[in-house]
């Protein structure tokens, strides 16, 4: 196993070194000065030589990429033109609305997709099952932004029941402590916020979590189905135990396995999610942040918001597949 | 099931069998094909879109960037009655107008010729690369193989959103950024990122396949090392790249909405005799803004894109069950 965990961390280093040579070539290589590219209208000799400095633009380029590397390891992703921010704590300030969008999208995907897949494949060939896969391949090809603006003409601008996007009401004044409003809101007592968060929530939360809802309950129903026709299920039944306790004790128990897999893996892919969901909802987390910096020019921002997301996403990955050879041992032998 | 039925039930099928006419294995997966409702439907559909696409100047009332109607009016689709005749519908403007005064409708249409290409084209290089570097990939072995699939891991483990929004952002004014309205650098970014699950698929294929016994038989008269890729694996391992193609042009189409959608797509042309005008992901980025105004901005382009992701998955599914029988044994 500690082998298999090593040999698996080492790939990473490839992936991170890769990543880092991308970001930081990136405003290297947009034609022109940077510097004058991203002041644009505001481009004086003297705001263009402090950029070039702040940048480190003047020096070479192999010291340049050490220099970065040497600040990212310790933390530091550089400071936003605009705004004079840094970004490392501006990261720390919205990751944690990215997280609590994600974690809504994971329990909407599980708490439908499992137990459509385990329905469709118990009822298999029922009206149940063609209309829960209809859905299914649909949702899996519908885009998460299509699906976002759909959701938003519906349900806010025909039906307004619930709002467009943003995490609160506009005029609500609301002090968070970790910025995850849904713990701040019970540890501070307040159960409007509460409310209020969760309806905030619920459009960004289900189209992000509708293509992995999708995939599960698909997934869920062939893992079920293969388990479904092994000869310990017809013994099961053989002995005159009752469907429920068939279905869960016996089936579900070995079927769990490609599942996780696949939830493992949609974790990793709802980070990229996140970034068109909070653009089509106006959520202030990170991938937001991103596509804001892309429009105003804001390379400092870009690069290290884009090194962050690629660095969760690998670790993501990385823990996902050592859990996986925890779970069943014969992977790591492959 | 074969020693329940009668012995002349099986003569009669056997005789059957005997009169049919001689079919390959591809016109088997073809009649496979058509058999499947949704994948026909599917094809049907991707039909039209490619007619729209190729007959945009003739079947489209204007051209995407003309404006028939200049004011900011947001006339209305053609069924909706405001009371206002400035924003009552007209039927000269089917879908009604954006806020410049372009026509929704046209727009729309002029929109799949790029869906289309952008569909298409990729896909083509893709497999093209894919092919090749897996090719090599199996058949060299040793350290070759071994450089191109560590290469392959790197890719594979790279967000590809932020791929392209690097790529994009950061070379979308350039000279390279500018050849066909940005499509060109698009081409290359999905490319870059995607050749590698082809070459893992194709791989995978070539080491299982050579060592099979006709390889073997190839390699004794004397066949060459290219003529045993070319003549005997490539044929032989065509059914799932197929299927892979037809998923990877939905996945073209939506990269490309998405890009266009956060404002990192094709260029918006200025010329009105350009091949490519708009796209749908810049028809819904706009749409977005006039959400309440001219929801059919919106509509429009989010039903086409819907109806063609709908459509290859169908045809895409269709394929693979249709090739399947092919496909045994093979992995």
């Amino acid at each position: 196993m500690l082998r298999y965990v090593i040999k698996r961390v080492l790939t990473i280093v490839p992936v991170i070194l890769g990543v880092s040579i991308l970001v930081f070539g990136f405003i290297r290589v947009i034609p022109g000065d940077v510097a004058t590219v991203m002041l644009g209208e505001r481009a004086t000799p003297e705001n263009v030589a402090r950029i070039r400095e702040q940048l480190g633009l003047t020096k070479p380029l192999y010291e340049q990429y050490l220099i970065f590397m040497g600040n990212a390891l310790r933390g530091d992703l550089g400071t936003s033109v605009l705004r004079g921010e840094p970004v490392t704590q501006e990261i720390i300030r919205r990751f944690p609305a990215t997280i609590e969008l994600t974690l809504g999208a994971i329990l909407i995907a599980l708490v439908v997709g499992i137990p459509a897949g385990i329905i469709s494949a118990v009822r298999r060939g029922t009206w149940f099952d063609s209309l829960s896969m209809l859905v299914a391949l649909t949702g899996v090809s519908m885009p998460i932004f299509w699906l976002g603006l759909m959701l938003i003409l519906l349900f806010s601008v025909f039906l307004h029941i619930l709002p467009t996007g943003a995490r609160l009401d506009g005029a609500t004044r609301f002090e968070p402590i970790t910025n995850l409003l849904l713990l701040d809101s019970l540890l501070k007592g307040n159960i409007g916020i509460f409310f209020q968060t969760l309806r905030h929530l619920a459009l960004p939360a289900i189209a992000l979590g509708t293509i992995p809802m999708a995939i599960i309950a698909r997934m869920t129903r062939s893992a079920m189905l293969e388990v479904l026709n092994q000869d310990y299920i017809r013994t099961a039944h053989a002995k005159g135990l009752k469907e429920r306790a068939v279905v869960i004790n016996h089936a579900l128990r070995n079927a769990w396995l490609p599942v996780i897999t696949v939830v493992g893996l949609q974790v990793g892919r709802l980070l990229s999610g996140a970034i068109l969901t909070e653009t089509v909802f106006s959520w202030p987390g990170i991938g937001r942040w991103l596509v804001d910096a892309i429009y105003a020019r804001d390379f400092p921002i870009v690069q290290g918001v884009t090194l962050f997301i690629a660095i969760i996403f690998v670790g993501v990955n990385l823990v996902v597949d050592i859990l996986y050879a925890w779970v069943d041992p014969r992977i790591k032998f492959e | 099931m074969t020693d329940s039925a009668s012995t002349s039930k099986v003569d009669a099928s056997f005789s059957q069998l005997l009169s049919r006419k001689p079919t390959n294995l591809w016109q088997d997966a073809w009649h496979r094909l058509l058999k499947n409702r949704a994948s026909v439907l599917g094809m049907c559909v991707i039909g039209f879109f490619a007619l729209l696409a190729i007959f945009a100047p003739v079947i489209a009332p204007y051209t995407a960037l003309a404006v028939p109607l200049p004011s900011n009016t947001l006339r209305q689709a053609a069924w909706v009655n405001t009371g206002n005749p400035a924003t009552t519908g007209d039927w000269r403007f089917p879908l009604g107008t954006d806020t410049v005064g372009h026509d929704v409708l046209s727009q729309v249409i002029w929109g799949a010729r790029t869906s289309m290409v952008v569909g298409f084209i990729p896909m083509v290089l893709i497999i093209t690369l894919g092919t090749i570097i897996g090719l090599i990939s199996g058949f060299a072995g040793g350290w070759v193989d071994n450089f191109l699939m560590r290469l392959t891991d790197v890719v594979y483990a790279f967000p590809d959103l932020l791929f392209f929004i690097i790529v994009m952002s950061a070379l979308r004014d350039t000279p390279i950024g500018a050849l066909l309205n940005g499509l060109f650098l698009l081409f290359a970014a999905l490319s870059i990122v995607n050749w590698v699950g082809v070459a893992r698929l194709v791989r995978g294929q070539v080491l299982s396949l050579k060592e099979k016994e006709f390889v073997e038989a190839a390699r004794m008269v004397g066949a060459s090392n290219a003529r045993i890729m070319l003549r005997h694996i490539l044929p032989n391992s065509l059914a799932p790249i197929i299927v892979v193609a037809a998923f990877l042009i939905p996945g073209a189409i939506l990269t490309e909405a998405f890009l266009g959608f956060i404002g990192l797509g094709i260029r918006p042309a200025s010329d009105p005799s350009a091949i490519f005008q708009t796209s749908w992901g810049m028809l819904l980025l706009w749409g977005k803004d006039a959400i309440r105004g001219q929801p059919w901005l919106l509509f429009a382009p989010a039903i086409c894109i819907a109806l063609i992701m709908l459509s290859f998955t169908f045809v895409g599914d269709g394929l693979r069950d249709a090739l399947d029988p092919m496909m045994k044994g093979t992995n």
